[in-house]
This record gives structure tokens, C-alpha cells and sequence, in this order.
């Protein structure tokens, strides 16, 4: 479970981020949060990955106040995909170190050679799930890759290691129609599977529609609307685009 | 041939320096001007050993940790103070300055009557046991972790990596290897100069270069192959510089020729690229 208490956020004297935004996700839950540019939702996911720190207000995973861990720390139970593809992983090394770091997540890279014959299996099965066929080239340098792969793998990567949260600034936004698809179905996948607690922030109405048990709209560094997982359910297409309109 | 026996003698001690340069340049992608302070530290503390009859063998890890000391403090500088990688280079090789003058007392120390680390073959080895062991670990966990630091920030942070950390020790291995550059050339010269180091940085920095242009020529992957690569830039750069002198430049224009040199190998593909295109 994570608690967003009070949070306010301010960039510069006048630019106010989060405006004292409170908010309770429980665990296993696949938040969805829209909104238009600016109106705070990076911002929100970059206080609860640690990148931020809040002005005022407190951040609790389960009942441990995390507000002043950074980011490197709080690592051991946040996963993040970015709405980059070049942001998540590491381009001149191959897709076999990229997972290997990935699975070392929680604890410490040590002096020993971690990449071996059965780690490479493992990650060969786990990549093979994804049907690209790219499980054949694991030697490959990350940075060959389309940004739709890259940012599959970052997904299956988020799940190398133990992982509590899982958060998606807009993984998508960089990426062709055919890759969105992938990547959101096996987001969606891997969350229940795993039964991650997710973010998803995205500009896709038709995916905010799709995926995601509950549904936040955000405006001015403001939750202005918070439907639940029934509510949801109901919530037909057209009426959630005469929220924008 | 004797002249080209030296130039290849002095280019496996001054490899030492390519390699710590390879680790600050090109795996975490930090301009690190440390290095004409940390390979004079190495070279005055192996004179200070050497003159109290220590062995090599027990100056060699002292050697090695002075240099770390200096590129932890350029780290610290770097990452904790938020000062720019090469202001802060700047900064300790400046402050190593007075430091190596204190330390050695003099301007210029001869390395005669004593006991040296030289002579091709245990130069040769030594280098070859380094480069192993730095390939080793650059395959590691923490190896890759290193290399990843200097790919995508993000990604590392993202992944419980400290950046910080990564950096300081980064830098801190590379000075320790330029330091050992300074152990092997005074040994190899017989004596310890205070302006030994000036310019190094470049020498350094063009031996690189033309190992990572014969890096992308072959498509080099493999870790210890492009370590080896390295230390072939730092020798190809020596018989370049021995060849200058062979042909009757004046000496005192071999700081010039230097920088030149490296200014060509940093334009050649630029001149290539655009009668491509």
C-alpha cells in the first residue's frame, strides 16, 4: 500500500506541482492517472519513486515513512518504466547485462561474474514470453533495438527482481500503435501476474479506459477526479473524453 | 632499433595510463584531468620507497592506493560538491602539485643503487596480469554496474545503483592505474622529475583515442580484447612520437607534436565523414 500525506510540491517560488494531494493506493492495485501537461502527474510519480522530494508531506510504503529515502534506496520496492525508451536501459550494454543488472535490483552488485549459463537461460525464457523473438539475440547491445522492444524488455526487466510497485510515466508516448499494445498488455500482464501495485500515467484516453482498476484525472497539481474500479467499469469512452473537451 | 625497442618499452609503462584513462573516459564518460597529479604521486612516491630501500613489490600496492586516494578526492569533489568533472580534475592536480613537491622534497630524484621493477619482460607481465584483472572486473556485477553508470543515469538510479559511489571509486581506479604509469616510467627513466607529468593527460588521451578507433574498426566487443586495444593505442602513440624525433624535430617541440597528433586522430573521421556525404 502506498499513502500520499499532504504532498506539496514547488518548482521555483511561484510554480506549484502538487497542491497538497493526498492519496491512498492499496496494494495490488493498477492505478490510472490522466490529466493534461502540467498538471502534475510526473511530478506525483517522481515523489513516490523518490526522484522529488516533496516541499510538505509524507510518503509511506505500507506503514514505513519513505519520505526522505532518494530514489537509489527506495529502489528495492519501486520499478520504473519511463516514458524514454533510452531512459531505462543502458544502450552499450547488451540486453543480457541490462537483465542482469535488473535482477540485482535489491541487493548489491558484488566481484563476481553473475552472467552465466543459467542466468542466460532464465532470461531467455522470460524474454521468449514476449513472442518478439528476440530471445535468440541476448547478446545484442540494448541499443540496437526499436523503442518498442527496448521498452517490452524494461517491463520483463522490472519484474527480474523482487518488486512491490511498479510505475509507468507514459510508456508508451514515444512509441507506434502495434508496440503500445504490446507493451500496455504485457504491463498488464505482468501486474496481475505479479500483483504489482501500479501507476500508469497516460494521454490515451482509450487506454486509460482499457487498463487500470481505478482512474485519477489530475489538474493544476489537483486529484479532481478519482473514480473506483466499479465506477470504472462503467464509465463509457465518450464521457470520458468530454472530461478534456 | 633501439630507439624503437624504447619508444616500445615506454609505451607498455605508459599503457598503465590508457587503461586509467579508458576507465574515466570511456566507461563512466567523465573528463578527468586528475591524471597529470596522480601519475607524478605515483612516480614521487615510488621514489620515496625506493630511496628508503623498500622493495618494489611493497611500493607497488602503496602506489596504487595513493593514486586511488587522489581520484577519490576528485570523485568526492565531482559528485558531492556538485563541481564540474573538469574543474575538479583541475583542482586536485593542482593541489597535487605542491603536494608531490613536498613529498619529494626536491624537483628531481635519481633512481640509481637501488632495487627497480623494469626490464621488458616484467614490464610486459605486469601489464598483462592488469589488464586481466581489470577485464575480470569489468565483467562482474559490479563491472557492469560500473558500465552502466556511464551509459544511463537514469536507468542506474532507477535500479538502486548510487551513482555517486560508482563515480568516486570509478575515478579512484583510474588514477590508481595512471599512478602505476608513474611507477613504471621513473623506474624505467631511473629517476623522478616533479614536471614529469605535465602533458600526460594527452598522451593519455590519444593513446584512447586510437585504441577505440581500432575498437569500432574491428567491432570489437569482447572486454578484454578492447582493454588490449588500449594498451596497442598507447604503444602505436609512442612509435608516433619516436618517429617524430627519429626524423630530426627538435625535442622541445614534442609537447607540440603531441597535441597535434591527437588533434588529427579527433579529426580524421570528421574529415571522413563529411566527403561522405
Amino acid at each position: 500500500m502506498i499513502t500520499l500525506s499532504h504532498i506539496s510540491v514547488s518548482f521555483g517560488a511561484s510554480v506549484l506541482a502538487l497542491d497538497d494531494l493526498s492519496l491512498t493506493i492499496p496494494s495490488g492495485q493498477y492505478v490510472v492517472v490522466v490529466g493534461p501537461n502540467g498538471s502534475g502527474k510526473t511530478t506525483l510519480l517522481n515523489v513516490i519513486a523518490g526522484a522529488l522530494l516533496p516541499r510538505s508531506g509524507a510518503v509511506f510504503f505500507e506503514d514505513r515513512d519513505v519520505t526522505r529515502l532518494v530514489e537509489h534506496r527506495r529502489s528495492r520496492w519501486v520499478a520504473r518504466v519511463f516514458q524514454n525508451p533510452l531512459s531505462g536501459t543502458a544502450p552499450e550494454l547488451s540486453i543480457l547485462e541490462n537483465f542482469r543488472l535488473a535482477s540485482l535490483r535489491t541487493s548489491h552488485a558484488g566481484l563476481r561474474i553473475g552472467v552465466n549459463a543459467a542466468f542466460r537461460g532464465l532470461v531467455r525464457d522470460r524474454i521468449a514470453t514476449l513472442g518478439m523473438g528476440l530471445e535468440n539475440k541476448v547478446d545484442q547491445l540494448m541499443g540496437t533495438l526499436s523503442g518498442g522492444q527496448r521498452q517490452a524488455l524494461t517491463l520483463l526487466m522490472s519484474v527480474m527482481d523482487k518488486t512491490d510497485v511498479l510505475l509507468l510515466d507514459e510508456p508508451t508516448a514515444a512509441l507506434d500503435p502495434r508496440s503500445s499494445e504490446l507493451v500496455l498488455r504485457t504491463a498488464d500482464a505482468l501486474i496481475s501476474q505479479y500483483r504489482l501495485t501500479a501507476l500508469l500515467i497516460t494521454h490515451n484516453l482509450k487506454d486509460a479506459h482499457t487498463y487500470g482498476s481505478r482512474l485519477i484525472q489530475m489538474s493544476s497539481g489537483r486529484i479532481v477526479r478519482d473514480l473506483s474500479s466499479d465506477v470504472k467499469a462503467a464509465l463509457d469512452l465518450p464521457s470520458l473524453f468530454s472530461w478534456f473537451s | 632499433m633501439e630507439f624503437y625497442l624504447s619508444a616500445f618499452v615506454l609505451g607498455l609503462c605508459l599503457s598503465c595510463v590508457s587503461l586509467g584513462i579508458f576507465i574515466s573516459m570511456k566507461i563512466f564518460r567523465i573528463p578527468d584531468i586528475t591524471t597529470d597529479g596522480s601519475y607524478t604521486l605515483g612516480a614521487v612516491v615510488t621514489a620515496l620507497c625506493l630511496t628508503h630501500h623498500w622493495s618494489p613489490f611493497l611500493t607497488m600496492p602503496i602506489v596504487f592506493a595513493s593514486g586511488c586516494c587522489a581520484g577519490f578526492l576528485t570523485g568526492i569533489v565531482h559528485t558531492k560538491l556538485r563541481v564540474d568533472a573538469l574543474l575538479a580534475g583541475i583542482l586536485v592536480m593542482t593541489a597535487l602539485y605542491s603536494v608531490n613537491l613536498v613529498l619529494l622534497g626536491r624537483s628531481n630524484v635519481p633512481l640509481i643503487d637501488v632495487s627497480t621493477f623494469s626490464g621488458l619482460a616484467n614490464i610486459a607481465v605486469f601489464v598483462c596480469v592488469l589488464v586481466v584483472l581489470l577485464s575480470f572486473l569489468l565483467r562482474t556485477d559490479f563491472g557492469i554496474a560500473m558500465r552502466a553508470v556511464g551509459n544511463s543515469e537514469s536507468m542506474t538510479r532507477a535500479l538502486g545503483i548510487n551513482n555517486d559511489f560508482m563515480k568516486i571509486i570509478g575515478l579512484g581506479l583510474a588514477n590508481a592505474l595512471t599512478a602505476l604509469g608513474g611507477f613504471l616510467v621513473a623506474q624505467y627513466q631511473n629517476f623522478t622529475d616533479i614536471n614529469m607529468g605535465i602533458g600526460i593527460v594527452i598522451t593519455g588521451l590519444g593513446s584512447v583515442l586510437i585504441g577505440d578507433r581500432l575498437v569500432s574498426w574491428f567491432h570489437i566487443r569482447p572486454i578484454l580484447l578492447q582493454l588490449l586495444m588500449m594498451i596497442a593505442g598507447s604503444l602505436v602513440f609512442q612509435f608516433v612520437l619516436a618517429f617524430t624525433l627519429s626524423i630530426g624535430v627538435d625535442p622541445n617541440l614534442l609537447k607540440l607534436v603531441t597535441s597535434l597528433f591527437v588533434l588529427v586522430i579527433v579529426g580524421i573521421p570528421l574529415i571522413r565523414l563529411r566527403r561522405a556525404t
